[in-house]
């Protein structure tokens, strides 16, 4: 049991942080908030998959000219590249909400849909009112 | 104690300590708080990067996460608010959903090689032919570098193009100069403010101050 | 932020060295951990620095945008272009052992020059990412921020 606990602890703590950004995601409003519990999950796979490339007693890639045992380096390339596409998408996320707040006047979910509501049937009206 | 129990102890810490931070990012209302606490999960992350061996990671996600994301995240607070509306903290559907993911990522983790395992299949295949080429033919002591440069170039152009398409989608949506307020047909169509009647609860984000 | 005279001290001391490191870092990249993406990322920290404690419109003047906007597009070019040159001087595209004398003097080579150019353009596009932010004037008032 203990062993069962030690070959798989991280992966359940990882698979709880990865649950904590997934609910700050669905259940926040805050636009912003939203886009910050999805760094959170982004960041907990790229832990997931840097675990999946530990090695017990081995050490970084980087070559030294002493055999040793090496971490396994290709997780580590496709995570760097994960970073770094986080962040750019993180980048427009933020800038959608600036022109969202600069639009609508708030980055409260409800609020925003409850403009767009006013929006539809002011629009409908006056589509009524132009055909009458 | 050993090395190898230490590590166990170092892991499940820092875990922790990312797990807390990550509850106290759901419960805080005040979004620089919030961008404050990001960037101490960044660290966190990093750090965490560097016990498992991925120093280049750590690196990346050091100045990325903890630098760059910061300051976004500062810069779009200052042109939005800075305080989350008040908002029933409990949702249902929300904590099942999330509670029925958890156990089938649990239920599927089962299945992972364990935590350090040599032996495990992905370090197998072409891993050993990238450390070796680094080492004799390459010539490059950073492998991570080698195979990101090298053996896998090509994905490194497209991680390239990409952020250059990020970089001019935000050139486009800011950083353009603002039409002027009384441009009708672009920036205030849809404001709240603009349809005069009943739906001015705009003002519940910030009246807290 | 005239009166935080600690700040201002303190960063102009420290700018010049995180550019420095920011070099180091990308030259490096071969022999430790390190390469473009964090250098890139280094040297736009220093300019993000450098604005937020003296002011947007003298960053603006240091690393004007019309420079930014020929430095994002260059180095996505010098990484391509390279490629190409694999495919010229005999090889395939992107293909670094033909660069140079030996295969692994063209690897070198290869590897130092698209990681400039990943630099470069990490670089121009986190600094230019920070002048859209910082440069987009807010229509928040007082009492609604």
């Amino acid at each position: 049991m203990l062993d069962a606990v030690l070959a798989h602890y991280n992966y359940w703590l990882i698979v709880i942080l990865m649950m904590i950004g997934l609910y700050v995601v669905i259940s926040r409003g805050n636009l912003v908030k939203k886009i910050v519990g999805l760094n959170i999950f982004q960041t907990s796979v790229f832990l997931l998959y840097i675990s999946l490339a530990k090695v017990t007693g081995g050490t970084a890639p980087i070559l030294t000219g002493k055999p040793e045992v090496f971490s396994n380096p290709l997780p580590h390339v496709l995570i760097l590249t994960a970073i770094v596409v986080g962040i750019a998408t993180t980048a427009l996320g933020l800038a959608l909400v600036v022109r969202i707040r600069e639009t609508y006047g708030s980055i409260e979910e409800d609020e925003i849909l409850a403009a767009e509501e006013v929006i539809a049937t002011h629009e409908a009206d006056a589509a009524g009112e132009a055909s009458t | 104690m050993s090395g190898d129990d230490m590590i166990i102890w170092v892991n499940f810490s820092l875990l922790t300590m990312l797990c807390l931070s990550a509850v106290a990012i759901l419960l805080v209302r005040h979004l620089f708080a919030v961008a404050a606490l990001t960037g101490a999960f960044s660290l966190l992350a990093a750090g965490l990067f560097v016990a498992m061996d991925a120093v280049d990671v750590a690196f990346t996600e050091a100045a990325v996460g903890a630098g760059i994301s910061t300051v976004l995240l500062l810069g779009t607070l200052a042109l939005t608010s800075r305080r989350e509306k008040a908002a029933p903290i409990f949702s249902p559907t929300a904590l099942v959903v999330v509670l029925m993911t958890g156990a089938a990522l649990i239920y599927a983790t089962s299945d992972m090689p364990a935590f350090g395992d040599p032996n495990a299949p992905g370090h197998a295949h072409v891993v050993p032919t990238y450390i070796e080429g680094s080492e004799n033919d390459l010539v490059i002591p950073n492998i991570v570098t080698s195979v990101l440069a090298s053996y896998r170039g090509y994905d490194t152009l497209g991680e390239v193009a990409v952020i250059f398409t990020a970089g001019i989608g935000v050139m486009f949506l800011l950083g353009l100069r603002r039409e002027d307020e009384d441009d009708e047909g672009t920036v205030r169509r849809g404001t709240a403010r603009r349809s005069g009647d009943g739906s001015d609860d705009r003002d519940g984000g910030g009246d807290e101050a | 932020m005239r009166h935080h005279l600690v700040l201002r001290v303190v960063s102009k001391m420290l700018i010049p060295f995180i550019l420095l490191f920011a070099l180091y870092v990308q030259f490096h990249g071969d022999f430790g951990p390190g390469g473009g993406f964090q250098a890139g990322v280094l040297f736009a920290a220093a300019f993000v620095l450098y604005a937020l404690v003296f002011g947007v419109e003298h960053a603006r003047e240091v690393l004007p945008p019309k420079a930014l906007a020929i430095l994002v597009p260059a180095g996505l070019l010098i990484y391509a272009v390279t490629g190409f040159a694999g495919i010229f001087l005999g090889g395939k595209y992107l293909d670094y052992d033909v660069l140079a004398a030996t295969p692994t003097a063209g690897q070198h080579l290869g590897v130092l020059v698209i990681e400039f150019g990943v630099g470069v353009t990490v670089a121009a596009v986190m600094v230019s990412v920070f002048y859209d932010y910082a440069g987009r004037t807010s229509d928040v008032d007082a009492e609604d921020w």
